[in-house]
């Protein structure tokens, strides 16, 4: 395959970029985009030209370190997929291919396709835990969980922290992340006893951040590569009414 | 107050004022209905309105209060939004949210603005003062209502004003009757899609039969 890609360069935080073009030819349709990615910088460094800044670790779809908006689309046109897990066999030979990085305010270029997240980091430190005495294991099934319970607190805690919903939200807003780490816990006794001021701090904390706010455009729940629902949204939404009663 | 500090509180405050004019524009439009039972029907319904003051200056304060709520708060959230979102993409591409969703900020400016006129025009009754109401009684003495709405209603600039209006409202009501339910917390695996979907329909609903009347009037079927 060969392709015509146009990519952000900025050299570092607060520095001027903009879109380059390179080609990327004899591309295998079995690479993941990454690879294809590993390939154009590989021809970078040997023509003595600074590579592609791009986040990558695990590769297999779990960590949400990789971050690229690929023709406008968090991790790009498949969904429930990351960028490392999206394979070029689902572009065309001849096809010309954007990559941009996250776009948030909360969210500020770090150099090329690298942002820095932190501020996920924060708001998770702010609430995102539950305070438990440590010392010896408790027995299982101590604590019973309706079955439902359990799977719904699982599917919130699926969420990577990849930031997508926030690259795709037109208002910048990290809702579905924040409401996805409060649904988690309050779903679970474990972390009833501390959701009313959860619920408070972790939202306080996405404001301080300056991420936006939810305005249920949904455009979060189109990109997630976990499949996060925004019903987690409405789940928040209620925990923070119940936390004012 | 920390509500109206929080993200969260002021969408819920968004969400509250918004249902609660919902709700008044949906009883406007049956009061309206009485517009079809000819004249004697509706300034019998106008001047029943008018009988009891303390109420309706009752309910007037409370929805100026929704009204104020939602616009201070609908511009406040809008100004936040755009700051934490500075820079676009080269490629802008949605996968779900709508035209709608996107501008309601102009629709409820544009609404507003509507709101401004449709009082002058209709309830202080200064944009046409020849055929206002007030000083047009009709053979029993009441407020010929109805003959100050047919009259307005025969203009074309008039009924392409309030029928745009209604487009307007149900664009704006397209996205924000499903919005409601979310932000108040009401929605779960089933009654999402019923949010979504039964939110257009009310949307349409609301839209088609106040445009109606400007309708009906221009084109003579309500003589």
């Amino acid at each position: 395959m060969d392709l015509t890609l146009y990519v952000w360069r900025q050299s570092g935080p607060d520095k001027p970029g903009r879109l380059e073009e390179y080609k990327a030819n004899g591309i295998s349709p079995d690479m993941s985009f990454l690879e294809m990615l590993d390939v154009v910088n590989q021809d970078l460094i040997r023509a003595g030209e600074e590579p592609i800044a791009f986040d990558h670790d695990c590769r297999e779809g779990i960590c949400g370190t990789c971050s690229q908006v690929i023709n406008g689309i968090p991790h790009g046109p498949v969904e429930k997929t990351t960028v490392c897990q999206l394979h070029m066999r689902h572009f065309k030979s001849g096809d010309t291919i954007y990559i941009e990085p996250w776009r948030a305010r909360a969210f500020p270029v770090m150099k090329d396709l690298i942002v820095d997240r932190s501020a996920l980091d924060r708001i998770m430190q702010a609430g995102g835990y539950v305070s438990v005495h440590t010392g010896g294991v408790p027995d299982a099934n101590a604590v019973l969980i309706p079955k439902d319970d359990a799977d719904a607190s699982m599917d919130a805690a699926e969420c990577i922290g990849c930031g997508a919903c926030v690259a795709a939200c037109p208002n910048g807003s990290a809702m579905l992340f924040t409401a996805a780490k409060v649904a988690h816990l309050a779903k679970l006794p474990q972390g009833r006893v501390e959701a009313a001021r959860r619920v408070c701090v972790m939202t306080e904390a996405m404001m301080q951040e300056g991420f936006g706010s939810c305005s249920n455009h949904y455009e979060c729940q189109a990109v997630c590569p976990k499949g996060i629902k925004v019903q987690f949204i409405a789940k928040l939404n209620r925990e923070f009414m119940k936390s004012r009663m | 107050m920390y509500l109206l500090r929080s993200q969260v509180g002021r969408k819920i405050v968004m969400a509250v004022s918004g249902f609660s004019m919902l709700a008044f524009v949906v009883v406007h439009l049956l009061g309206n209905t009485s517009m079809y039972g000819g004249p004697g029907s509706m300034n019998a319904y106008a001047s029943a309105l008018h009988r009891f003051p303390l109420l309706i200056w009752l309910f007037r304060l409370i929805l100026m209060v929704m009204f104020y709520l939602h616009v201070f708060y609908g511009i406040a959230l809008k100004l936040e939004n755009r700051d934490a979102k500075p820079e676009p993409y080269v490629v802008e591409k949605y996968k779900q949210s709508t035209f709608a969703g996107r501008n309601m900020i102009w629709t409820g400016l544009l609404i507003g603005a509507f709101v401004v006129y449709h009082l002058l025009h209709f309830t202080f009754q200064v944009t046409n003062p020849q055929i206002s109401a007030g000083s047009h009684p009709d053979a029993m003495g009441r407020p010929d209502v109805f003959m100050m709405v047919m009259l307005s209603f025969r203009k074309l600039a008039i009924s392409a004003v309030y029928i745009s209006a209604m487009i307007v409202l149900g664009l704006h009501l397209s996205h924000s009757i499903q919005s409601g339910f979310q932000t108040v917390g009401l929605n779960n695996d089933r009654s999402f899609p019923i949010a979504i979907k039964g939110g257009m329909v009310v949307a349409i609903l609301i839209t088609l039969g106040f445009a109606a009347f400007p309708i009906v009037i221009f084109t003579g079927i309500l003589r």
